[in-house]
């Protein structure tokens, strides 16, 4: 943050929150000047003032979703939401430049040391912005382009221009015209052709201010040929007013590439958590969700794939945690629009002292796309009589040559279940904890080793306290 | 041996489930060193007998107790009774989706010993076990009894047992739908936990007590025992059934 910046902001220590050791934050509430201000201390092209401008205005003029849990979407304050905020003067390259608190913050999350060795490369989300990040040389030399968001448009402007908001428009729906407007953060990542990045690139990202917004903004481009994963946790700690996130997610893979994009997402019981991703697959490539919801208050997100190239591949696994007060309302989209391509859905929720899961789907095959396959598994595991789980699947399929197949279960934990495994030496708390990971392991093993250790972790201290 | 030492004493135990009584009266003593077989007619009460030892929520003990090494189980939990080595081989074992047999295994013979158990040390144990009972080192990547066919999951049964080391081992017709080698196999296991244990065997067929010696053979009808031996007794089951015992007896 230069000082230029801060007299473009003026009166920056406006809302200073010494734990929070923010730099500069806006004050509440959205305008087109707050949107103007935000893309200036940037020192932002004013091609993507422009773009934010158009994005903001759409963003009031677009009503709430109708469908959905409008009761809890209408209980959204926009006016008391932080737009912006910056903790740290600049992005960070070496560890050892990251200020104290912020790898404290890391430790509290848990990430162990030996993750460090294969980490493909860190852009670490602090707040809002990226304050760590180191790109491993060997990636550098492979011309693998992996910055936060903001840098990337600063180095790349004309990837940026390109590419920015054709796989999700600012138009697309509310919360996508919000994020355009006020993004801040989130990565960039370029994978030259043929280029295939080994080791999964990974990102954490945190709310860590009251009524802060994260509003991160990612853009991967996997170029002919090439094939990278991108894995991206999420925790947060309990906050006692409302937190809204709303990110978007765009990915580009182009013929023959593949990009796998994983999440696990932990936020704590007070926010929104309204995503957009969204990948097109072009010929001969594959795109992959891999999803995992935990917590929050209420999560609205489809992964979704537009199958545009012939022989193109979608992969959708998901899984949602809903607890008390919580509802995941959580699904994936795949739009089969070239002949011969193919998706495989998987979701499984869980839903536990009155939490709400839902599936919502949308699979479509557009007339002129034969020959499709796709496979739809939804399982849902209820854990009490409290709980509730619905699904809302859509097909809309536009001719007569698609091999489609659709499973659902809901199923309970049985008693014989519980009574065999406390035979073993197993608490109910323990046993149901197994139970739970066990559901969850088709999703779990698809994530690096670290983070199943972590998720699984994570379900067993959430059946703590939860028999009785 | 030095002087006998209980494990399992059953006194006068009635117990119901959704009121309908099923054990009427039961009485069983167990000593360490003992192998016990209970036989019986279908619906006579010996699953009862063995998951009400263990601690199953739905049956209830109307009358009676059980002692387990000096301790009246009337307060303890499922759990709390495997960590204190009560060990139930299940007839029907249940299967637990998406959960390794490695995983469960560690995971469960840790819960009972209630301490880590050093990962190099327990896959040795494991594999040790494992080659006993002639299983495929493949099991340990399956989930629990997920896909197992019946002899399958009776060998996993016994792995556990040989793992946990229990002090009573109750073991619910394990022989059942079992073919000739792994009857063997699986009574090798047996064999192996029962000198150390007080052993409770509950069965339908005198072929297992070609691999295993009863000490005393019991015959449970409606709910209690009517008659106690040693396995002459099973031999007589097998030939002449159980009719001779349901007459009423008029000396």
């Amino acid at each position: 943050m230069s000082d230029d910046a801060r007299e473009a902001v003026g009166d920056y220590q406006f809302g200073f929150h010494d734990p929070e050791n923010a730099t500069i934050r806006f004050d509440k509430g959205l305008s087109e000047q707050v949107v103007r201000d935000i893309s200036e201390l940037k020192n932002e092209p004013d091609w993507m003032t422009e773009i934010r401008v158009k994005a903001y205005h759409h963003f009031i003029e677009r009503e709430m979703p109708d469908w959905g849990n409008c009761g809890q979407l209408n209980g959204i304050d926009f006016d008391n939401v932080t737009y912006f905020l910056r903790s740290s003067n600049a992005t960070e390259r070496d560890w050892d430049d990251v200020p104290e608190d912020i790898k404290n913050t890391f430790d509290r999350l848990g990430i162990p040391e030996a993750e460090q060795k294969w980490l493909g490369g860190v852009t670490a989300q602090y707040e809002s912005e990226a304050v760590y990040h180191s790109i491993r040389e060997d990636l550098e030399a492979q011309g693998v382009l992996f910055l936060d968001m903001d840098s990337g448009l600063r180095e790349h402007p004309e990837l940026v221009k390109k590419y920015f908001g054709t796989v999700v428009p600012h138009s697309d729906n509310k919360f996508s015209a919000l994020n355009t407007a006020v993004w801040s953060g989130g990565s960039f990542i370029y994978v030259p052709k043929g280029v295939h990045v080994e080791m999964p690139v990974q990102a954490y990202f945190r709310i860590n201010a009251k009524n802060m917004g994260q509003f991160e903004r990612t853009l991967i481009i996997a170029d002919e040929g090439s094939s990278i994963h991108y894995v991206e946790g999420c925790t947060a700690p309990t906050y006692s007013t409302d937190s809204l996130h709303s990110a978007v997610v765009e990915l580009i893979a182009m013929k023959d590439a593949k990009i796998r994009y994983s999440t696990i997402q932990n936020w704590s019981a007070n926010v929104y958590n309204l995503v957009t991703k969204r990948g097109v697959a072009h010929e001969g490539a594959t795109v992959e969700w891999v999803d995992g919801n935990i917590g929050s208050k209420l999560t609205m997100k489809y992964p979704a794939v537009l199958l545009k190239g012939e022989g193109a591949h979608a992969e959708i696994i998901s899984v949602a945690y809903a607890g008390q007060g919580q509802h995941q309302d959580a699904g994936a989209k795949v739009h089969h629009l070239a002949p011969n391509t193919t998706s495989n859905i998987l979701s499984k929720s869980i839903s536990k002292n009155g939490g709400r899961s839902s599936y919502r789907g949308m699979l479509q095959v557009t007339p002129k796309a034969h020959g499709c396959r796709s496979k739809i598994v939804c399982d849902a595991l209820m854990l009490d009589s409290d709980s509730r789980s619905d699904t809302y699947p859509t097909m809309e399929v536009g001719n007569s040559t698609a091999d489609l197949e659709h499973e659902a279960s809901v199923s309970k934990v049985s008693g014989d279940q519980l009574f065999y495994l406390m035979s073993r030496g197993f608490s109910e708390e323990e046993a149901m904890g197994l139970i739970v990971n066990g559901f969850f392991e088709p999703f779990t093993r698809e994530l690096p080793m670290e983070y199943a250790v972590e998720l699984n972790k994570l379900l067993e201290l959430e059946m703590e306290g939860s028999i009785g | 041996m030095t002087m006998s030492e209980e494990i399992l004493r059953v006194e006068n135990l009635h117990v119901s489930v959704d009121g309908t009584p099923i054990l009427n009266g039961m009485d069983l003593l167990v000593n360490r060193g003992e192998i016990h077989v209970i036989m019986g007619r279908n619906g006579a009460g010996k699953s009862t007998l063995a998951s009400v030892i263990m601690g199953h929520p739905a049956y209830e003990i109307t009358q009676g107790n059980i002692h387990y090494m000096g301790t009246n189980l009337e307060e303890m939990d499922v759990f709390e009774r495997a960590r204190a080595g009560m060990f139930l081989s299940f007839q029907y074992p249940a299967v637990i989706p998406g959960v390794k047999v490695g995983t469960f295994l560690k995971k469960s013979v840790q819960a009972v010993r209630e301490e880590e158990v050093k990962g190099r040390e327990f896959r040795k144990e494991v594999n040790e076990a494992m080659a006993s009972l002639e299983m495929q080192k493949s099991v340990l990547n399956r989930y629990v009894n997920d896909g197992f066919s019946g002899g399958e999951k009776k060998r996993l049964e016994i792995l556990q047992m040989l793992l946990l080391k229990p002090h009573l081992a109750l073991l619910d017709e394990t022989d059942s739908g079992l073919d000739i080698d792994a009857l063997r196999i699986v009574s090798k296991g047996i064999n192996t936990v029962a000198p150390n244990a007080g052993c409770l065997i509950i069965t339908h067929y005198q072929r297992l007590l070609d691999h295993v010696k009863p000490h005393f053979v019991h015959v449970m009808i409606d709910g209690a025992i009517v008659q106690s031996g040693g396995p002459e007794l099973a031999l007589k089951l097998e030939s002449e059934g159980y009719e001779w015992l349901d007459a009423p007896k008029e000396a």
